[in-house]
């Protein structure tokens, strides 16, 4: 009998009350009547099975008279309903973009089968731990190592590929026959590289990425077997990899084998591989490093100079991203549940509004029989009607918000552009808006649950309960709070950004156009050839109207920041200890000129350096200042690149790594002095032009021009100088002003929340304040009291969230370009904003309090 | 046919209700004789359990086909644990529709050859 019982408490509570005694007797009675055990287990398993479905019945009918109930309640105040589900909306969006983003770049494995066994390889040296390893490196490394499965090498690079359409300059992917076997993707045509695709004079073989092989070849699977030009020597098409397959970055359109000449292994200092390997089932992490020190250890005993202090850092595919991108994203989390908070507490306070403006009525029906816990449910479906209306909302908000997230995908990882909205992002939506109807809808019901009762009906019940209005006012001072977080937090962003764009880069980017030539091998083998190349290009260039000069570098400032060589200057010996590096740059003569970077002293690289004649070099008054501080450096000699260097001029420094990194001395070589054969892969080919007009409206022309020079000659990477200086700080300024677009709308949030609260008092204290106007107070007075109140939860919620902001900053330090935690004007604009949304919240009330008149409001109690 | 019962209309009853309707026909009834009766009626083959039987009673009362009456038996037959329901003229009309659905249903299944035309 206890146990049927039981049961019953899986009814509503109501229906419990009304018929679960009478059930009970019926049930004695059927028991009783039946004969034997038999009998008895019959009935029990019956009447145990018609109450678990008849129990859910009745939940569903109450439920559904419930939301019938708050339909139509919430259809009569329509303001408040469209505030919440407004509220909500942007609760749960923020939320559900956010982490829909930081799922694709920072949670979600990547897209290769078994990716958590997927490990990269670098060469680690004090001060920096990640660098290419030299193929000889990587042949000792992958010979001596016993907890790789397999280990490959690739190399990005850009091919040209000619025919089949203009020609085109396209990202690739040089790869060992090991790497893509070892990511597990299957070719969606054709097969991958075999291990005799990758030796030295194999013939030569191409993949295609699915986009490249449906733009440029229609999708036609006819395409195997078809020989292309890269770099002018003809390719094999053997396969094409499938629809969202990126490696080793996305981008990537196509990809060759990595060969290695007989002599690529003899110079240990050739650093430009990057390595990725498969750990055998069943080791860690821990144990790959272990044994990758003890190899390293041994190569650095065998070859003391080039091996100096040369260890080997194993870290997860996955993890390959870099610190501030990883940075960003948090902290756009932590402002997304800043929103979240501000707009639950908001919720709760609406809501509690709602139920104490609406207790009279809840009283009346408690009155006419409705069951407590029938008023307690009822309110929770109506926070749960409104969390799932606003809820869907969101995810609209989501889904029209990630695209505009995009730019914080970082493109150096092997995934797509924005993510997908998939089960993962629905379940957090789900998740988001159920903890957001938790947290606002199940406060004001259980607070009816406990106070409806019969003083509600009595009038002038309004001055009930000091302790409501607590939890009301703990409520704003929380808002106001995570508002003054979120201020704090974009506007130190904001502070960063502006130092960094203010940033002198050492030339002026205004009005030069950029793009790049790349001449292939081996056609342009020979430097005569290149030079003749540029010569032809630029007499014509610098022949157009508003163009005012034009040359070729190796690599445009910022757009590359590597091309480092050691320097040695006398007894300065070259070595990996100390800072006696700089960058190497191949121009022709007008480079200073078309980007306005001062000459010191002496002159650039002229025509007249020819590759027969002494080798010269401009570098850079760091460089200067680092070997010669004291003395004239025109005429002095070092050792770079292969050979002793001349000083013919001194130049202002660049920020070649942009504004954010330390950028090294920089050394300028004549174009013509590029060694044939050698170093090949610093000769110029990006073209810089400087005109007075449009220098985007030159494009055609000069697209005319190339082609006239060499018809075959594809153009790439055209850009402005200034949109390669913008794209230095453009995950800077999307986060800026994302972040202050939040913080906008938490203030906005908390500027409701503390209105809503102060109107609420004013109606609740209306009988008080006209006895103190009746008493001679003057309206000055009563505004003073009203907004007295505003200002002291204010003045809380600003203490609160500087502390509470400070920290954030701290936290995210390395993202504030050493724009300090603890900024002043940050906080003191901060600080005012705030000031300024409380008075703006509370002037309306206040104005009316002072406004009402006090015989009126006296009669009406 | 057409329907010669109220203006308003009347609900579509279930299988338990329309049996509830039909034991209360002629009786009022306490919620284990309402079992009994229909027990009987159907020769046993159609026993209601207390769950199905009390939310059925709950629609029925909402719905306005049933009341729950104050008479009482009895005192030396009563239990005060017991509350007693009476048919509403609305609910003889509900179950007097559902009647005429089911014959309906029947006469067209024998149409058909479904069940055997009556001797």
């Amino acid at each position: 009998m206890g146990l049927y019982r039981a049961l019953l408490t899986l009814y509503p509570r109501s229906f419990r009350a009304e018929y679960g005694s009478e059930m009970c007797a019926v049930f004695e009675q059927r028991r009783r009547s039946a004969g034997g055990a038999a009998g008895r287990a019959v009935v029990w398993l019956t009447e145990g099975g018609d109450v678990l479905i008849n129990a859910a019945a009745t939940h569903w009918d109450l439920a559904r008279q419930d939301l019938r109930f708050t339909a139509r309640a919430l259809a009569r105040t329509p303001g408040f309903t469209l505030t919440a589900i407004l509220v909500i909306a942007l609760g749960v969006g923020a939320n559900t973009a956010a982490f829909s983003v930081a799922d694709f770049v920072l949670l979600r494995p990547l897209p290769y089968p078994g990716s958590d066994r997927l490990v990269k390889l670098w060469e680690g040296r004090p001060g920096y731990s990640r660098n290419e390893v030299s193929p000889a490196n990587y042949r000792d490394w992958k010979s001596a190592g016993t907890v790789f499965e397999s280990m490959g090498a690739y190399n990005p690079i850009e091919l040209n590929l000619v025919g089949e359409g203009d020609p085109d300059r396209l990202e690739a992917a040089a790869v060992t026959a090991e790497v893509l076997p070892m990511l597990r993707v299957e070719p969606a045509l054709g097969r991958v590289f075999a291990a005799a695709d990758d030796r030295e004079g194999a013939p030569g073989t191409v993949l295609l990425s699915q986009g490249l092989w449906q733009s440029r070849f229609g999708g036609d699977a006819g395409v195997l077997g078809r020989r292309v030009m890269l770099d002018g020597t003809p390719h094999v098409v053997i396969g094409v990899m499938p629809r969202g397959f990126h490696f080793p970055r996305r981008g990537v359109a196509l990809w060759t084998p990595l060969m290695f000449r007989a002599d690529a292994f003899e110079d240990r200092d050739d650093n430009y591989l990057e390595l990725v390997a498969r750990l055998r089932p069943g080791v860690s992490l821990q144990a790959a490093r272990a044994e990758m020190a003890v190899v390293a250890g041994r190569l650095e005993r065998e070859y003391p100079r080039e091996n100096e202090q040369t260890g080997a850092t194993v870290i997860r595919l996955r993890d390959e991203l870099p610190q501030q991108s990883r940075l960003l994203l948090l902290t756009l989390c932590g402002a997304a549940l800043c929103i979240l908070l501000i707009a639950c507490s908001n919720l709760a306070n609406l809501l509690l509004a709602r139920t104490l403006a609406r207790q009279k009525e809840l009283a009346l029906r408690t009155a006419l029989g409705a069951g407590r816990d029938r008023l307690v449910r009822q309110l929770l479906t109506e926070s749960v009607l409104l969390a799932a209306m606003g809820g869907g909302l969101g995810l609209l908000v989501a889904v029209m918000a990630v695209p505009l997230l995009a730019r914080l995908v970082p493109d150096a990882l092997p995934i797509g552009q924005a993510p997908s909205l998939d089960v993962r992002v629905l379940l957090f939506a789900g998740l988001i808006t159920g903890v957001t109807a938790v947290g606002f809808g199940v406060l004001p019901a259980l607070r009816a649950g406990r106070d409806t009762g019969l003083e509600g009906l009595r009038d002038g019940g309004g001055s009930s309960g000091g302790r409501k209005q607590r939890l009301r006012a703990v409520l704003v001072v929380a808002e106001v709070m995570a508002s003054v977080v979120l201020l704090v937090s974009s506007g130190l962003l904001l502070r960063a950004l502006w130092r960094v764009q203010s940033l002198d880069p050492g030339f002026r980017s205004e009005g030069v156009l950029t793009l790049r030539t790349a001449l292939p091998l081996p056609k342009y083998d020979s430097t005569a050839r290149r030079v003749e190349f540029y010569r032809r290009v630029l007499t014509e260039v610098a022949a157009l109207p508003g163009v005012q000069s034009a040359a070729y570098i190796s690599f445009l400032p910022m757009a590359m920041g590597g091309g480092i060589w050691p320097v040695s200057v006398g007894d300065r010996q070259v070595g990996r200890r100390g800072n006696n590096t700089a960058s190497l740059r191949y121009i022709t003569p007008d480079f200073f000129k078309t980007l306005e970077i001062p000459l010191r002293a002496g002159r650039g690289p002229a025509e007249s350096d020819r590759l027969d004649g002494p080798a010269v070099a401009a570098v850079s008054e760091s460089f200067v200042r680092r070997y010669w501080p004291d003395a004239d450096p025109l005429g002095r000699t070092f050792e770079f690149a292969f050979q002793e260097r001349t000083v013919v001029g001194v130049v202002g420094d660049i920020l070649v790594r942009g504004p954010e990194q330390a950028s090294e001395p920089q050394v300028y070589l004549p174009a013509t002095q590029v060694p044939d054969g050698s170093i090949i892969y610093y000769t110029p080919k990006d073209l810089v032009v400087r005109s007075s007009l449009d220098p985007t409206a030159l494009l055609p022309t000069i697209r005319d021009i190339v082609r006239r020079v060499d018809p075959e000659q594809p153009i790439s990477n055209v850009r402005t100088m200034e949109e390669i200086v913008a794209e230095q700080t453009a995950s800077r300024a999307v986060q800026a002003r994302l972040l202050g677009s939040l913080a906008a709308v938490a203030l906005l949030l908390a500027g409701v929340g503390i209105h809503g609260l102060l109107s609420y008092t004013v109606s609740n204290r209306a009988r008080e304040l006209a006895v103190r106007m009746a008493l001679g107070a003057r309206r000055r007075d009563i505004l003073a009291i009203v907004l007295g109140q505003g200002i002291r939860l204010a003045a809380a919620g600003v203490a609160l969230g500087v502390v509470l902001a400070h920290a954030a900053a701290r936290a995210m330090a390395a993202l504030l370009a050493s724009v300090g935690p603890a900024d002043s004007a940050t906080l003191a604009v901060a600080g005012v904003l705030c000031l300024a949304m409380v008075i703006a919240g509370c002037f309306f009330p206040a104005l009316r309090a002072s406004r009402a008149d006090p015989m009126a409001a006296i009669k009406a109690e | 046919m057409p329907d010669p019962s109220p203006a308003v209309p009347v609900p579509q009853l279930s299988p338990a209700a329309f049996h509830i309707l039909v034991a209360l026909a002629d009786d009022d009834r306490h919620g284990y004789a309402i079992i009994q009766e229909v027990a009987a009626r159907t020769g046993g083959e159609v026993m209601l359990g207390a769950a199905t039987l009390y939310r059925s009673i709950q629609r029925l009362l909402e719905q306005g086909l049933i009341l729950e009456t104050r008479e009482r038996p009895a005192p030396e037959l009563d239990d005060q644990r017991r509350r007693y329901y009476r048919i509403t003229p609305r609910g003889r009309a509900a179950a007097r529709a559902e009647a005429r659905r089911l014959q309906q249903l029947v006469e067209l299944a024998r149409a058909h050859g479904i069940v055997p035309a009556r001797a």
